[in-house]
């Protein structure tokens, strides 16, 4: 018993997934759901790894989503860090607000 | 509905469904450990941080402002227009053929453990500096200065 879902329906989800991501990232002012929005992407294209590593027999995608998600992990630390470091010099994590490189 | 919800603690929680979702899909695709380990990993603690960092920042709806009404609808329009070409260059595409013969035991940990520990050993441990960096890089931007002589900003 293997997959029945045909892969181009994977296609088509995580280009779906990808294209709400982008629109996340347009759309609102917060940081923080930005970088929701960016880890959706990310998301996005490891289920679409996975999708083709089953189809091909291969494991080394479902190394390459491993790999991913530990780069997604620390980019999330850092980033979450910075805008901890960000709000308690500005008081706001609004990026139209954070124009100025000097305060 | 992680985009659109206007309280951010919402925008969590749907994205947490998310996860959640594609952990199912992963379990359809016989990946099994990839899906605890993205349950584990993106559930667990990515969530986590952000909930905390959510709750420490005490943000809510009334506090934030929205994009203009022009922005928002150019960002709509972008994105559909991305979602547009996207679908249609790979509805072009060629049908691929049917899958070769499959091999359950691929998403298994043993056959997984021995892919990354032959063939990606040095990206593996690549990946261990990577966390120690960021982990270093994490408390060093959060700490609070301790001094009040060193001047701010700089560290």
């Amino acid at each position: 018993m293997f997959s029945v879902v045909p892969i181009q329906y994977y296609i088509f989800i995580s280009t779906v997934l990808f294209c709400i991501g982008v629109l996340g990232v347009l759309f609102r002012r917060n940081a923080i759901i930005i970088f929701m929005s960016v880890e959706l992407m990310l998301n996005s294209v490891n289920l679409l790894l996975v999708a083709f590593s089953t189809y091909h027999n291969d494991a080394s995608g479902q190394v390459f989503v491993f790999f991913v998600m530990a780069v997604a992990a620390a980019e999330v630390a850092v980033g979450l860090s910075i805008l901890v470091t960000i709000f308690r010099n500005v008081h706001s994590v609004d990026i139209d607000e954070l124009k100025n490189l000097k305060h | 509905m992680t985009v659109l919800s206007k309280n951010p603690v919402h925008s969590v929680i749907y994205l947490i469904g998310c996860f959640f979702a594609i952990a199912g899909h992963y379990l359809l695709l016989n990946a099994e450990f990839l899906a605890v380990v993205h349950i584990i990993v993106y559930a667990g603690a990515i969530m986590v941080l952000f909930l905390s960092t959510l709750m420490l920042m005490n943000l809510n709806d009334e506090t934030e402002q929205h994009k203009p009404a022009l922005a928002k609808i150019g960002a709509v329009i972008a994105a559909g227009l991305l979602l547009l070409v996207l679908v249609a260059v790979l509805k072009k595409a060629d049908a691929l053929p049917a899958p070769v013969n499959q091999d359950l035991s691929i998403g298994t940990i043993k056959n997984l453990g021995k892919v990354l520990l032959d063939e990606y050993l040095f990206p593996f441990e690549f990946s261990s500096v990577l966390f120690l960096s960021a982990m270093i890089g994490a408390v060093l931007l959060t700490k609070k200065e301790i001094s009040p002589q060193t001047p701010k900003g700089g560290f």
